[in-house]
C-alpha cells in the first residue's frame, strides 16, 4: 500500500537534493569544522555556505544565524536569553495558541516567579492585538508570538505586532517553525529580534534548528561550552544536518513562489471537495489568512482518532486535534482557545500538504474520506439526534 | 500512535452489532459529546430473561468503538444476573487488553450495561449520586471511589485513565488524591506497632535473622551474605559467592533480604549493598 502523506506540519520528507548534498559528509568529508587541518577546514567552509543559505531565506545576515538542535531549542534559547539579559523584568507575554515548545515553557515560568500574559484569539484564530498591546510594559522581558499556527495554519500579523512591541522597547521573538519555507519571510523589513525555525518542517533533516538573533540583541547562550557558533551555542556542529538545512533553505528560496501556488491549489481542491461532499463540516480558522498548505476541517459528531485510523487503512496520513490521539482527554488547546465547539473539536482533522503531493493523491482522499465520515456517523448516537432534529 | 491489539483493530474496523433496537427492553446511555466519547446500548431479552440481542451506537475513538462491540458480543446469550457481573476488565480482556490511557473506554461499556439493566428492571434511574468532583467531565466521588476500589488504582493518573476525572483543568486533583488516600488508608491492614528495640536488640535480631532465615536460603543458590554494619535503620551488607556476581543481586537484596528483615525485625529497615 502506498503512503499518502498529508501531515507535513508534523514533519516532511527530506528532499532528494538535500539527501544527496548531505551523504558525502558522513564518511567522506567527516572532519571537524573547527580543526586546523584542511580536511576539517573544507567542512567549515561548507557550513559557511549553509549559514548563508539559511540567512538568505529569511532576509538575514549569516552572522545572525545560530544553529541549534531543533525548533524547541531555538525557542528555549530565545526566551532564556531575554530573561537572563533583563533579570529585573518579571513579566512575559505570549499567545494562547503557541506550540508546546513555548506554551509549556511559559507555564513553567509562570510558576517560577514570572507574571505571564496569554493573549486570546477569536473564533477565526485571530489574535486580540489590543489585549496584547495593552499588556506590554516596562516590566515585560519578552513577547513571543508565533508567525503561523501549526494546527489552523492561521498567520499572525507579525510585522504589525513587532512594530508595536518594539515601540514599547520590549524584545520580540517569533516561533516561525511553521512559516519558514512555506511563505516568504524577509526580516530586512520586519523588526523581529529573534526568530526560530526548524529544518524538518521544510524538507531538511530532523534534529536541526536555527535561531535568528538580530545584530545588537542582548544574548545569553542556552548551551554553554566551546567556541562554536561564536560562543553562542557550544557543542560540535551537527555538520550533516546543518548542510541539509542549508540545502533545504536554498531549495525553498528558489522555488517558494511556484510551490506556494501549486500546493495552495491542491489544498483548496481538497478542502472544497470535502466540504461539498460531507455535510456538517467546516474549516477551523480564517480561510484567507492561512498557510497555503494547511487546512483544519471539523467533521461534526465523529471523533478524530477513529477518522485517522480508518484513513490509515488506506495509507492516508493526517493528524487530528482530538483528545484521544494525544493521550490527553481534552481537544487541542488551539481549537479550544478558538472556541471551536466540542461537537466539532473532537472531530477536527488537519491536512498539511507539501510540494510532493499530487493531484491523484488529493483525488484519492476526496474519494475515500466521505464514506468514512458517513460510516462513523452512522455509528454515532448523536448523528441520529441531529438528523431527527433537523 | 497507540499500540492497539489486533483484536481492538479488528473490532474497530468491523464492529459487531452496530445499530438501534427500536423495541428494546433496556437502554443505557453514557458519556457526552463534550467528553469525547459516548455510548448508547440497547438490550432485547427473550422469555427466559436471557439477552437475546444487543446493539450499540458509539461516538468515540477506536478503543471506544471496539469496547462497545466487544461488550455486545460478551453479553449476548447471558442471563441478566450473569450480565450484571461483567466488569470493565472483562471487556478489556476480551480485546486482549487496552492501552492504560484508554481503560475508560471499557469502564464506559460497563456503565452502559448497568444502566441498560436498571432501565429494564424499571428501577428508578438513580439520580446523580454523590457529588461531582471533576467538573470538566462530570465525574462524582462515588464513581471515583468505585474505580479506585475495583481496579486498585493508586495515583491520580490512574483515576484519569479509568474514569477521566482529573484529565481537564486539574482543579480536582486534591480531592481525587483524598479519595485514593482514604481508600488506601482503609484497606491497608492496621500496622502492628512493633515493639521499640534498643540498638543492641536490633543488631542482635538482624544477625539472628540473617543466620537463621536468610543465609540458608541464599546458600541454596550458592550465595552468602555478611553483615557489615548497622547505621540507624540502614543495614549494610556484603554479598558473596554467586550473589556477588549475579546481575540479579540487587533484586535479591531489595526484595528478599529487606522484606525478611522488615518482617522479622522492624519495618523501617533499608538494606544496602557495600562493595567489597
Amino acid at each position: 500500500m502506498s503512503v499518502i502523506y498529508v501531515d507535513n506540519n508534523a514533519t516532511t520528507q527530506v528532499a532528494p537534493e538535500v539527501l544527496k548534498e548531505i551523504l558525502p559528509y558522513f564518511n567522506e568529508f567527516y572532519g571537524n569544522p573547527s580543526s586546523m587541518h584542511s580536511f576539517g577546514g573544507q567542512v567549515g567552509r561548507k557550513l559557511l555556505e549553509a549559514r548563508a543559505n539559511v540567512a538568505a531565506l529569511i532576509g538575514a545576515a549569516p552572522e545572525e544565524i545560530i544553529f541549534t538542535g531543533c525548533g524547541t531549542e531555538s525557542d528555549s534559547t530565545a526566551i532564556w536569553a531575554a530573561i537572563r539579559s533583563y533579570p529585573d523584568k518579571k513579566h512575559i507575554i505570549t499567545s494562547r495558541v503557541e506550540h508546546p515548545a513555548i506554551k509549556n515553557l511559559f507555564e513553567y515560568l509562570s510558576k517560577n516567579g514570572y507574571r505571564v500574559t496569554f493573549v486570546p484569539v477569536d473564533r477565526q484564530g485571530h489574535l486580540d492585538l489590543d489585549y496584547l498591546y495593552k499588556n506590554l510594559s516596562d516590566d515585560t522581558a519578552i513577547a513571543s508570538i508565533m508567525w503561523a499556527n501549526n494546527e489552523s495554519g492561521v498567520i499572525f500579523p507579525v510585522e504589525e505586532i513587532s512594530r508595536a512591541v518594539k515601540e514599547h522597547g520590549v524584545v520580540f521573538h517569533t516561533d516561525a517553525v511553521q512559516a519558514v519555507g512555506k511563505i516568504p519571510i524577509d526580516l530586512k523589513n520586519i523588526d523581529v529580534d529573534m526568530l526560530s525555525l526548524s529544518g524538518h518542517k521544510f524538507h531538511g533533516p530532523k534534529g536541526i534548528g536555527a535561531l535568528y538573533v538580530r545584530k545588537g540583541t542582548k544574548f545569553f547562550p542556552f548551551l554553554i561550552g566551546g567556541h562554536q557558533e561564536g560562543g553562542r551555542r557550544g557543542g560540535t556542529e551537527n555538520v550533516t544536518a546543518i548542510i541539509g538545512l542549508g540545502k533545504a533553505s536554498q531549495l525553498a528560496a528558489d522555488h517558494l513562489e511556484k510551490d506556494i501556488t501549486r500546493v495552495k491549489e491542491l489544498r483548496d481542491k481538497l478542502e472544497n471537495e470535502l466540504l461539498k461532499r460531507v455535510p456538517k463540516a467546516f474549516i477551523n480558522g480564517d480561510h484567507k489568512n492561512r498557510l497555503p498548505n494547511t487546512t483544519s476541517i471539523a467533521f461534526e459528531y465523529v471523533e478524530g482518532e477513529s477518522i485517522l485510523l480508518m484513513m490509515d487503512e488506506f495509507g492516508i496520513c493526517a493528524s487530528s486535534g482530538s483528545a484521544c490521539t494525544s493521550g490527553s482527554l481534552e481537544p487541542s488547546h488551539v481549537l479550544r482557545a478558538m472556541g471551536v465547539p466540542f461537537t466539532a473539536a473532537h472531530g477536527s482533522i488537519r491536512f498539511s500538504l507539501s510540494v510532493y503531493n499530487t493531484k491523484e493523491e488529493i483525488d484519492f482522499i476526496i474519494e475515500k474520506l466521505p464514506p468514512i465520515i458517513k460510516r462513523l456517523r452512522a455509528m454515532s448516537p448523536f448523528w441520529k439526534e441531529q438528523k431527527s432534529a433537523s | 500512535m497507540w499500540e492497539y491489539t489486533d483484536k481492538v483493530k479488528e473490532h474497530f474496523l468491523n464492529p459487531r452489532n452496530v445499530g438501534v433496537i427500536e423495541d428494546a427492553d433496556g437502554v443505557g446511555e453514557v458519556g457526552s459529546l463534550a467528553c469525547g466519547d459516548a455510548l448508547t446500548l440497547y438490550l432485547k431479552l427473550d422469555e427466559n430473561r436471557l439477552i437475546a440481542d444487543a446493539k450499540f451506537q458509539t461516538f468515540g475513538c477506536a478503543s471506544a468503538i471496539a469496547s462497545s462491540s466487544a461488550l455486545t458480543e460478551i453479553i449476548k446469550g447471558l442471563s441478566l444476573e450473569d450480565a450484571k457481573k461483567i466488569t470493565n476488565d472483562d471487556i478489556a480482556n476480551y480485546l486482549g487488553g487496552l492501552p492504560k490511557e484508554k481503560m475508560h473506554c471499557s469502564v464506559m461499556g460497563r456503565d452502559a450495561l448497568e444502566k441498560a439493566i436498571v432501565n429494564y428492571l424499571g428501577e428508578a434511574q438513580k439520580k446523580v449520586e454523590g457529588q461531582v468532583v471533576c467538573e470538566c467531565f462530570g465525574v462524582t466521588n462515588l464513581e471515583i471511589q468505585r474505580a479506585v476500589r475495583e481496579n486498585e488504582l493508586t495515583t491520580i493518573e490512574d483515576v484519569t485513565d479509568y474514569v477521566k476525572a482529573g484529565g481537564g483543568c486539574g482543579n480536582c486533583h486534591e480531592q481525587i488524591q483524598e479519595i485514593i488516600d482514604e481508600f488506601l488508608g482503609r484497606e491497608r491492614p492496621a500496622v502492628k506497632k512493633p515493639p521499640r528495640l534498643t540498638n543492641i536488640q536490633k543488631i542482635k535480631l538482624i544477625e539472628e535473622t540473617l543466620e537463621r532465615e536468610i543465609k540458608p536460603a541464599l546458600k541454596k543458590d550458592g550465595g552468602d551474605i555478611e553483615l557489615v554494619d548497622v547505621d540507624r535503620n540502614r543495614v549494610l551488607v556484603k554479598l558473596r559467592g554467586t550473589c556477588a556476581v549475579c546481575a540479579k543481586s540487587q533484586i535479591t537484596l531489595k526484595h528478599y533480604v529487606e522484606s525478611k528483615l522488615r518482617e522479622l525485625v522492624t519495618p523501617d529497615l533499608v538494606v544496602e549493598e557495600v562493595q567489597s
